[in-house]
């Protein structure tokens, strides 16, 4: 049940997507490697507007400086790969503190603070090893979930516990949690004398497969994806579904190794239109307003996408097994009529999807008015191995961490080069002269 | 490289004959001769000489052979060619040798050592076509007549402006030299010495022995002419022994003596052990002392090594090496050279860019030398101690006595010829006055010094005291020999110093009074012979010279009493009275070329840089920096990455282990001049290098790509100081990281699955690399269309010579990165001047600034902005910890096209 546990994969056939060596788009023009890490690194928090926490199989937590690349902090402690890593902050009086909590496969959590690199807290001999972990900030609790659902207060004390796999946080104190094929909604409730209580209240089977994807889109909305490639938009409140998508991806791999993936702008972020789904090596922007997907690449990497995200409205970016990272841009199509002459698409678009015109998918047959395109602005190619995540930092730059255990901070060369500059004359100053 | 010691200009001759000095006009060492003899280098002045090269001469005058040459430097024979190094030495070592001396002054009762101050003498032979820097040193010889061995180090050149203009330093250099070997001299004497006292000691108690013996056997033997003898004979032992213990007094004081002698140098640490030797003598087993001298010719004179404890004399030898490398090169080369180093020390912002290293050059700057000669120092001479290494540094005195003019001063700029000279005489005044211990020589040493100093900057008068020299140390004093120097030889010295107007001219001033001398110097001296035989013939005092090794104390009597009187006629020379001497001083160095004036100006950013504007002006003095003397260093190499198919590694000096050299970069000079005139894209790969566009050098040759790679290392700015952004021979893919790392890397071509490995890196970071295909003669980058490399990459170039090209190359990349440090220390190219400013305001300036002022175009400017990066991460790298901004790696997204032969 670990999402670890994806085998083998054969490699594509499909031709190589590639946009040349002129990227005027692509800012990232600057690049620093990061070393410390001795596995593969899978995850990447960010702490703050300059911190950033990277953690992986060597069971390392590693904090970065990203404005500088410099190594802050080191915290060492788990003996085996984390499993989930999260940032919690919990605001005591006046000042906000953020802290890490960690989970890893040596079935222990841990609190720590990335300023000391101090080890808080931590909690050994689970009775099996967190696969998620979720902060209900409003509560000032947690939740960990692996083979079972727990609910942790800050002290690390444990509240209730319930067996799950994967949750997100729902409103009216609900947490919904992804077991197998079935989504299982938890209602989170605390009594006079503060003593938490994890009822479940309802139990979603709509799902053909097993549940891969679980993420909040609003206050009002959920979205959960499944290993065959259904999304599905929920209703937090009545958990009735709001739109159904099923989108189908290269026959010959449609059971097996697929995954979809959620990407949603965070609930607090703007005006949320859009969740991104990456099903194996596509991509499909979901519009929640039409409840259809606006804009697709059924290939758009060589291998399948690791992680995802809506920088905003219409840009996003995603990293893959196949070592890069790739910046899109959500365009409308320049002529609704004809939807793109072969040479700009290739036969990678259009072209295959008219050889799957007698499957039973509905996406492509029926195209949408206003169905607008996918354009690649830019790739970052730099690992050797498979990106597994990324944590953009805005101006400030874009983090990744890859197979090949490092991390590697991709920069604005033109900001940082007067960033640099500004220090010169600053120091010029200090000096007073050269 | 600022300047291009390889390149001077001709000389024009002016139509109008200019009144007023050109302030740019070519000073005059860097001048060539209007019309050069025909058949003749216009530059080498040295056409007429029999040597070929400068050398460094050590000649003894031997008290058994006269003047003979102990060895060069180089110890190369083919080094002085046709050159007589005996006659030569005759020259040298009749000029002063005698300045020393020791022996019973008068009101003594004891032998007296003299420390001697070395003396300074330039001399020239015309006929020869040699000049010499002649510094005299006097070692102390037990065995050796006056207790004294003269010895001289000469600096031979066929260019006598150069040892003029390189006098201070000559003199700096070869006063460590002297120093050292005088302390190892001291060690080894007192050694000696102790070894002596204990003879007589013993010989002293067997005697006193013998003597009791003598008594008991009765008073009738009290009187006998055998226990007479033996009598006398205990009495001058214990005479001997008091004078010994007096020497071995005098010589542990050595320390102890005030010095006023502004260029010598102090030998540290050495004489420390030398007062507790008498303790820590190891076994010796004393030796009787037989009354009976060993014949002055028979005996076997010391070496000069064994005279300096050898360790001192291997240091010695060191140093003199070291000089000789110094002043390898004509003097313009030499000027030209330091004034580069001048002007780098000022650049040192932009230096790592694409100068070599300095080095430890660095410390010379404020003044000091510091030499330091790896001389084991055994505080016993049997036992070996881990010792402290001699540490030669100048003394206090020598700090101000280099010391740089007051920047602050207005008048020190325009004064300083005349301060410079003024101080040139004074030193020439103090470093004479040889004896500072002998309170009873007071006036005498003045006229000495005085006498010593006058030879230095005339040299008739040498010449004429030469004359002298040599007619009084003939072996055997002919009373019948002519008082007045040989009217041929003198004709011939007047015809040899025509050249020197100046010489000759002073010499004729002085004409009345040296003959006088030189007769009353024969007299004395035949006087004192007849003493010496005298002295001989008398029992009592044969008796006592016996004991007393060295006989010579009347001689040496006589021989001062020669100098006094030789040197009473000429007054003492006073800088401003004295207006023969005003201008020989002037060859001797006191202004550097006007041209240098030019350069004064500091790069002033914010406040005025605080160094001084006449910094220019002083010759620095270097000791380590001859690139040449690193070479065995840089030669090694090791380079962990590559699996070595074994060709020929010593292709490239590139790699890590090694400092890059000077040599090596000139040899490199070659290959790339051969890639420039072979490739005709080899402005884009150049551009590629300077623009910060790591180059991939592929090849399945190594000794073919390693050579490549160190043409091109040529090209990479900030290359690190032992080349580390280079990488000579790769031989396994590269990652990511080794493209930050390096900016050129040499990339083995293999066909095997590796190959397909490497290929895909190659492909995958095709965007940040360009590849130079070694076997195809391809070249894969984005398209170059600028104008700045067509000077330096132009193939069709006329330029023939590695080494020239070389220097043209650096004079290029040199006024490139001046123009980068402008760029990045230029206030408002990079910030807004005042508050309304946008930044694109500034951005708009910078791109006037870069296309309208410096006339780049667009790939032309990424170079700038490329050097300009290099200069700004290394000025704030020691504030941000260097690691984490060293390893930013910028690169740009553009489209590569391949370029063909």
């Amino acid at each position: 049940t670990s999402r670890r546990s994806r085998g083998g994969r054969e490699k594509k056939k499909s031709p190589v997507l590639c946009i040349g060596e002129e990227q005027p788009k692509n800012w990232f023009t600057e690049l620093q490697v990061l070393k410390g890490h001795f596995d593969i690194v899978r995850f990447l928090v960010q702490i703050d507007d300059f911190r950033c926490a990277s953690a992986g199989d060597d069971g390392l937590v590693l904090v970065w400086n990203v404005e500088t690349g410099e190594r802050l902090q080191e915290l060492r402690g788990h003996s085996q790969q984390i499993t989930a890593m999260t940032t919690f902050t919990c605001e005591n009086g006046p000042t906000s503190h953020t802290s890490l909590i960690t989970a890893s496969s040596d079935r222990s959590l841990s609190l720590w603070d990335p300023d000391t690199g101090n080890r808080v807290q931590t909690i050994s001999d689970l009775q099996s090893s967190v696969k998620c972990l979720l902060v209900l900030e409003r509560l000032c609790v947690w939740v960990s979930g692996g083979e079972e659902l727990c609910v942790w207060n800050t002290d690390f004390q444990l509240q209730c516990q319930r067996q799950n796999q994967s949750d997100t946080e729902l409103p009216k104190n609900c947490v919904a949690a992804a077991v197998d094929k079935e989504i299982v909604i938890y209602r989170l409730t605390v009594s006079t004398d503060s003593s938490m209580s994890l009822a479940e209240i309802h139990r979603l089977s709509d799902h053909q497969d097993r549940v891969r994807a679980l993420i909040n889109v609003s206050d009002g909305l959920f979205a959960s994806g499944s290993h065959a490639g259904e999304l599905i938009l929920w209703d937090a409140i009545d958990w009735n579904i709001l739109g159904y998508e099923h989108i189908l991806w290269e026959e010959s791999q449609a059971c097996s190794q697929a995954e979809i993936r959620l990407a949603a702008p965070k609930p607090s972020e703007s005006v949320h239109s859009h969740i991104l789904a990456a099903v194996g090596s596509g991509l499909y922007v979901y519009s929640i307003r039409t409840k259809t997907v606006v804009a697709y690449k059924k290939v758009a990497h060589d291998s399948n996408v690791l992680h995802t995200m809506l920088l905003s409205d219409s840009e996003l970016m995603s990293c893959s097994e196949d070592g890069s990272v790739r910046m899109w841009e959500i365009q409308d199509l320049p002529l609704p009529g004809e939807p793109a002459s072969p040479g700009f698409f290739g036969m990678w678009t259009f072209g295959r999807s008219n050889k799957q015109t007698g499957l039973p998918s509905k996406k492509v047959a029926d195209v949408p008015p206003h169905i607008r395109t996918l354009e690649l602005t830019g790739d970052l190619i730099g690992h050797s191995g498979a990106v597994q995540m990324f944590a953009s930092f805005g101006e400030n730059g874009l983090l990744t961490c890859s197979t090949d255990h490092l991390l590697i901070l991709w920069k604005n060369g033109e900001r940082q080069s007067h960033l640099r500059s500004l220090a010169l004359f600053q120091k010029l100053e200090e000096n007073g002269g050269l | 490289m600022i300047g291009s010691p390889d390149v001077v200009a001709f000389t024009k001759e002016d139509e109008y004959g200019q009144t007023t000095p050109d302030p740019w006009a070519l000073p005059e060492e860097f001048s060539v001769p209007l019309h050069p003899l025909v058949d003749s280098n216009p530059w080498a002045k040295t056409s007429y000489a029999k040597f070929t090269k400068d050398f460094i001469l050590i000649s003894e005058f031997s008290e058994q052979v006269g003047p003979q040459p102990l060895l060069t430097i180089p110890d190369e024979p083919k080094v002085c060619g046709t050159f007589d190094l005996n006659y030569f030495s005759l020259r040298i070592m009749s000029v002063d040798y005698q300045a020393s001396f020791v022996g019973h002054p008068p009101g003594s009762g004891y032998p007296r050592l003299s420390f001697v101050e070395d003396s300074r003498v330039v001399l020239g032979d015309s006929k020869e076509g040699a000049f010499a820097y002649v510094h005299h040193l006097t070692l102390y010889d037990l065995e050796a007549r006056g207790f004294v061995r003269p010895f001289c180090m000469a600096y031979v050149s066929a260019d006598e402006r150069k040892i003029m203009l390189q006098f201070r330093e000559l003199s700096l250099r070869f006063s460590q030299a002297s120093e050292c070997l005088k302390a190892g001299n001291r060690r080894a004497f007192a050694k000696e010495l102790q070894r002596k006292l204990r003879d007589l000691e013993y010989t002293h108690s067997v005697l006193q022995r013998e003597e009791g013996l003598q008594r008991e056997a009765g008073p009738q033997c009290m009187y006998s002419a055998h226990a007479v003898e033996k009598a006398n004979e205990l009495a001058n032992v214990e005479k001997s022994i008091y004078e010994h213990r007096d020497l071995l007094r005098q010589i542990c004081s050595y320390h102890h003596r005030p010095r006023r002698d502004p260029h010598a140098v102090t030998c540290q640490k050495l004489d420390e052990g030398e007062d507790e030797g008498g303790k820590r003598r190891p076994s010796y087993t004393p030796q009787l002392i037989k009354a009976k001298s060993p014949k002055c010719f028979d005996k076997r004179l010391k070496t000069l090594a064994e005279l300096c404890d050898n360790t001192f004399y291997e240091a010695t030898v060191e140093l003199l090496k070291e000089t000789e490398r110094s002043f390898r090169g004509d003097l313009c080369y030499l000027h030209t050279r330091r004034l580069d180093k001048a002007l780098r020390r000022k650049q040192r912002m932009t230096n790592f860019l694409f100068e070599e290293d300095l080095g430890d050059d660095d410390e010379d700057e404020g003044g000091t030398l510091r030499p330091f000669c790896a001389v084991n120092h055994a505080v016993d001479n049997f036992t070996l101690l881990s010792p402290p290494p001699i540490v030669l540094g100048p003394e206090p005195l020598e700090l101000d006595a280099l010391e740089p003019p007051d920047p602050l001063d207005p008048a020190s700029g325009t004064s300083h010829t005349q301060e410079s000279e003024l101080g040139l005489v004074e030193s020439h005044l103090e470093s004479s006055p040889s004896d500072q211990t002998l309170e009873t020589q007071g006036s005498s040493e003045e006229t000495k010094g005085s006498f010593s100093s006058d030879k230095s900057g005339t040299g008739l008068a040498v010449r004429q005291q030469n004359v002298a020299c040599m007619k009084s140390d003939a072996p055997d004093p002919d009373p019948d020999s002519d008082l007045t120097p040989d009217p041929d030889h003198n004709i011939d010295l007047e015809r040899e110093s025509s050249s020197e107007e100046i010489e000759t001219t002073a010499g004729e001033d002085e004409g009345d009074g040296t003959p006088v001398s030189l007769l009353e110097v024969v007299s004395e001296l035949e006087a004192s012979r007849e003493d010496e035989c005298d002295g001989l013939t008398n029992g009592a005092c044969e008796m006592q010279s016996d004991l007393l090794v060295p006989l010579d104390t009347a001689c040496c009597m006589a021989q001062e009493g020669f100098l006094y009187e030789a040197s009473a006629p000429e007054a003492v020379p006073r800088p401003g009275q004295s207006s023969h001497l005003q201008p020989c001083q002037t060859p001797v160095v006191n202004q550097e070329p006007q041209a240098l004036l030019h350069l004064q100006d500091d790069y002033t950013v914010g406040s005025p840089s605080s160094q001084s504007p006449a910094a220019g002006l002083e010759l620095p003095v270097e000791l380590l920096g001859d690139a040449d003397s690193r070479t065995s260093v840089g030669d090694g190499f090791d380079c962990t990455m590559s699996a070595s198919t074994g060709s020929d590694r010593a292709a490239s000096p590139l790699g890590y282990g090694g400092v890059v050299t000077l040599r090596q970069r000139k040899k490199a000079g070659q290959g790339a001049l051969r890639f420039v005139r072979q490739y005709p894209f080899a402005m884009q790969a150049l551009w590629c290098l300077l623009s910060g566009r790591t180059l991939v050098v592929l090849g399945a040759d190594e000794g073919m790509v390693r050579r490549l790679v160190a043409a091109l290392a040529l090209f990479v700015p900030g290359p690190g100081k032992c080349g580390e952004k280079v990488q000579a021979w790769l031989s396994c893919p590269f990652t990511l990281t080794d493209l930050q790392r390096w900016k050129l890397i040499g990339l083995q071509r293999v066909a095997s699955p590796v190959g397909s490995s490497m290929l895909y890196s190659l492909s995958r970071y095709s965007r940040y690399i360009s590849i130079l295909d070694a076997d195809q003669k391809t070249l894969r980058c984005p398209s170059y269309r600028g104008q700045l490399l067509a000077k330096i990459a132009d193939h069709r170039t006329y330029i023939r010579r590695g080494s020239t090209f070389f220097l043209h190359l650096q004079s290029t990349l040199c006024h490139l990165a001046a123009k980068a440090f402008l760029f990045t220390f230029t206030h408002h190219l990079h910030l807004p001047v005042s508050s309304t400013e946008g930044p694109k305001v500034v951005e708009g300036r910078r791109l006037c600034f870069l296309q309208e002022q410096l006339g780049l175009g667009e790939e032309d400017s990424q170079i700038l902005l490329y050097l300009s990066q290099l200069i700004t991460q290394q000025y704030l790298q020691p504030a941000t910890g260097g690691r984490a901004s060293a390893t930013c790696f910028s690169f740009n997204y553009t489209t590569s096209v391949l370029y063909k032969i």
